[in-house]
């Protein structure tokens, strides 16, 4: 039983899926290989082009685009092998299947499979169906990218961190912001970001409404909420409401968390199908790209025990949890939670309805990353306890 | 594509109003003959109106009224297109369907459905019981009280079969006009001049009015009168590509007198189908989705297959059928001229479009227009976009569009045909590209750079 004899495949070349293949290769594991269906490896930060990047993985501040190639470089410089613009079609725990029909066999597979942003349509938003529909993931790349022109005045659906990362990203395109539509009755995101933009660029929140019906026959005219409120512009831009890129691990049967959406994992990433891990966005939609990192990091280990003939986990469930939190994944530094309201309260973990540990009490905000540290034992359940 | 830039005062032997699934299928017959043909079309490609949103299913017709005219064009149309598909790269696959009742009383109309399936000359209706329709269908919901298999009924690509016919007329000599649509005409002794939006002008010796919604518009302009299109608007919600394996076969409905009410059917392309409503309206445009359609769809596809409603969904489409007064087609000639209307073509006309064409031809002939046999008929071949048969990234080509696995070389294709691609819709069409769960979320920026058109296009 020897490391060096081992190939390990990753599927997805983001920060998590290079992170690991270095982090594997500099383990010792002889072999492994990063399959990427983009023409960049890099992942979402290639066309993030704003600082923020790197923090808690390299320990310092980059723009996303540097990252990404950086991430690629420590990668190539620990010896993995990356295939760009090649897809997988299949995984199991011996290998997958690229789309050309080629098997390529392994020891272990890691899935990296990352994240989307769910569209108009997943989001079953009524109307006519014009062109200036985009969600942030298109507009980044089509003005980051590519250098083109988005729209002329949008309003973005959503009003969390991606959603002023959407308004930032337009409003270097030349395309200004008329408004932020949330069904919440707040913003998300920080009051810091949320100040600059009430007084800088006067952008107004509209909160408790959905967009009822988008208008328009060729490009968008307008949008009209459910409150009855028309708001004329030519761009409608989707943020947030994310759902993994999970195609492959359930067309491979993993087990899955049916509220993420994603597979269920162990504390050690490891997913019901022996042999298959999974780690970053695809099992916490959405974190930061230095957290996925820091996932690919800590997978290597456990894929390492994996290889050296360690035992696969008998059960690997979702975490449980309670109203209002709506779902809880491990990721490298603990657990990862998301709530569906604004609730303040203390965060509670309960095995068989005992508590084992009652957190302080805070403020709990949703579509934003909830980190908890304690451990979570297994089979604990997470619920929240209100009050103030 | 042939264009028109002026008018064209020679006129044409057969000018076919309306690029529709219907309008093609005529231009495409009548190009095998040694005839002049414009197929002109008000939108801005083939297949834009009704044809767009469709269940996308080749039906044998056994639900038609017997004795219809709908019913024997459906039953000869079924034979023409699924001979002629795999010819052409339309993609097409034998699913079967299987009509489920929900109640004692729809239960109760089964064997008059065989019966009427009978009269109309299929055979293979098979009326089964509740235990037989779970062995067929386990994951439909609570509450079967029977069924009936049709084994025949097919799935259809709904948006390769237009733009192959007006692709295999195109390479026969037929003038396809786009965004051309007929706002006036003069019926003289022996040619008619049709005058088009931007002024120019169209001059045939025969019209064949193919104009779907707007079918009775053209019908009048011609004195003709008899019918009334008043659109039914249908929405379709597609669930993603990981909800197939929850269905077998098509599953219908006990239909009404109004509509053949909400299917779930699998897509050639592996997604599933859910719909289509049928509403009533004025606009003849209005092709958007309603909230009150989309959450009376998913309320019934939750009790004809609850997982499905767990499932993403990928796209929603709206589209118009032409519906009229008359539950039977309008099919009709005019010698004196020189005239032949094919009205009323609702969800059935994609199944019945090759015998429409027929019909049409013997109806041109009928009334005067004499055919001769080109020498020789040039045959085309689109790229399958259906599941069932090898797509171009399995051997190799680079993908671009990763949720439909669609390759650069597609798209770079679709952008050059006979007949092409000139915006996302179109290209969506042809090649899947955009089309998929993402909806451009990781390909909208590369396919505009392929293409090199604005995002707006």
């Amino acid at each position: 039983m020897n490391l060096a004899d081992r190939t390990v495949i990753v599927v997805g070349g983001g920060p998590s899926g290079l992170s690991a293949a270095a982090t594997m290769r500099n383990a010792g594991i002889g072999r492994v290989v990063v399959v990427e269906r983009e023409r960049q490896a890099g992942g979402i930060p290639r066309h993030t082009d704003h600082l923020g990047f790197a923090i808690r993985d390299l320990r310092r501040v980059m723009s996303g685009p540097r990252y990404a190639s950086r991430l690629v470089d420590i990668a190539a410089r620990s010896g993995v092998e990356l295939l760009t613009e090649t897809t997988v079609t299949d995984v199991s725990g011996t290998g997958v299947t690229l789309a050309d029909g080629t098997a390529i066999h392994a020891d272990s597979v890691v899935l990296a499979t990352g994240v989307r942003e769910r569209p108009r349509a997943a989001r079953l938003v009524p109307g006519d169906r014009p062109a200036g529909v985009f969600t942030t993931g298109s507009i980044q790349q089509l003005t980051a990218l590519h250098h083109r022109q988005v729209g002329r005045r949008a309003v973005i659906v959503g009003a969390e961190h991606v959603s002023f990362s959407a308004m930032s990203t337009l409003r270097h395109g030349g395309c200004e912001t008329a408004a932020m539509v949330t069904s919440l009755p707040r913003h998300q995101t920080y009051a810091v970001l949320r100040m600059a933009t009430a007084t800088r660029y006067r952008v107004p929140i509209h909160t408790e409404v959905d967009v009822a019906e988008i208008v328009g026959r060729r490009r968008v005219e307008a949008v009209i909420l459910t409150d009855g409120s028309r708001i004329t512009c030519d761009t409608v831009v989707f943020t947030g409401d994310w759902i993994p890129d999970h195609e492959l691990a359930r067309r491979c049967g993993t087990g899955m968390d049916r509220v993420s959406r994603s597979p269920a994992i162990s504390a050690s990433f490891e997913t019901s199908r022996p042999g298959v891990f999974a780690i970053g966005n695809l099992v916490h939609p959405a974190e930061t790209a230095d957290l996925c990192a820091l996932d690919g990091r800590v997978v290597a280990p456990s894929v390492a025990r994996w290889l050296m003939g360690g035992l696969w986990p008998h059960a690997v469930a979702p975490l449980a949890v309670e109203p209002p939190i709506v779902w809880a994944a491990p990721t490298a530094v603990g657990v990862t939670l998301r709530v569906a309201e604004f609730v303040t309260g203390r965060l509670q973990a309960s095995v068989n309805e005992t508590p084992v540990w009652t957190q302080r009490r805070q403020r709990f905000v949703p579509n934003r990353a909830i980190h908890i540290s304690q451990t979570v034992p297994v089979g604990a359940s997470l619920s929240l306890v209100r009050g103030r | 594509m042939a264009h028109v830039a002026t008018d064209r005062i020679e006129p044409f032997d057969v000018v076919v109003v309306g690029a529709g699934v219907v309008g093609s299928a005529v231009a495409r017959l009548l190009s095998h003959y040694d005839l002049t043909i414009a197929l002109v079309e008000a939108g801005p490609d083939v297949g834009t109106g009704t044809s767009k949103a469709n269940t996308a299913i080749l039906h044998t017709g056994f639900d038609a009224p017997p004795g219809s005219v709908e019913a024997r064009l459906v039953a000869r149309g079924y034979a023409l297109l699924r001979d002629y598909a795999p010819t052409v790269g339309i993609s097409i696959e034998q699913t079967g369907a299987v009509l489920v009742a929900w109640d004692d009383e729809q239960a109760s109309t089964l064997t008059t459905l065989r019966n009427k399936a009978q009269a109309n000359g299929y055979m293979s209706a098979e009326i089964i019981d509740p235990v037989e329709v779970y062995a067929l269908e386990s994951h439909l919901g609570p509450g079967v009280t029977g069924g009936m298999v049709v084994p025949d009924e097919h799935l259809i690509d709904p948006w390769s079969t237009p733009i192959a016919f007006a692709t295999e007329a195109v390479a026969n000599g037929c003038v396809l006009l786009t965004n051309a649509q007929v706002v006036a005409c003069d019926s003289g002794d022996e040619i008619t001049m049709l005058h088009i939006v931007d002024g120019r002008r169209i001059a045939a010796r025969f019209v064949v009015n193919a104009a779907g919604l707007h079918g009775d518009t053209l019908h009048r302009m011609f004195g003709l009168d008899g019918y009334t299109i008043r659109p039914r608007r249908g929405e379709l919600i597609v669930f993603d590509k990981l909800a197939r394996p929850l269905l077998q076969r098509t599953i219908l409905p006990v239909p009404t007198a109004h509509t053949k009410g909400v299917l779930v059917a699998p897509t050639v392309f592996g997604n599933v189908m859910l719909g289509p409503t049928a509403d009533d309206i004025d606009d003849r445009t209005a092709t958007g989705s309603t909230r009150d359609g989309l959450d009376g769809l998913l309320a019934k596809g939750r009790r004809i297959i609850p997982a499905l409603i767990d499932e993403e969904v990928t796209a929603v489409y709206a589209g118009l059928r032409a519906a009229t007064e008359h539950s039977d087609y309008q099919v009709s000639d005019d010698a004196a001229l020189r005239y032949v209307g094919l009205g009323g073509i609702r969800s059935t006309g994609l199944t019945a479009s090759m015998a429409l064409a027929e019909e049409a031809l013997a109806r041109l002939q009928s009334i005067g227009l004499t055919v001769v046999d080109r020498e020789t008929i040039v045959s085309i071949g689109l790229q399958p976009l259906g599941e069932a048969t090898l797509r171009p990234y399995q051997t190799g080509g680079r993908i671009v569009c990763h949720c439909e696995r669609v390759t650069a070389d597609e798209i770079t294709a679709a952008c050059a045909a006979a007949v092409p691609a000139r915006d996302f819709d179109g290209l969506r069409r042809r090649t899947r590209a955009l089309a998929g769960r993402c909806q451009g979320f990781y390909c909208l920026a590369e396919v505009c750079a392929l293409t090199g058109w604005p995002v707006d296009r």
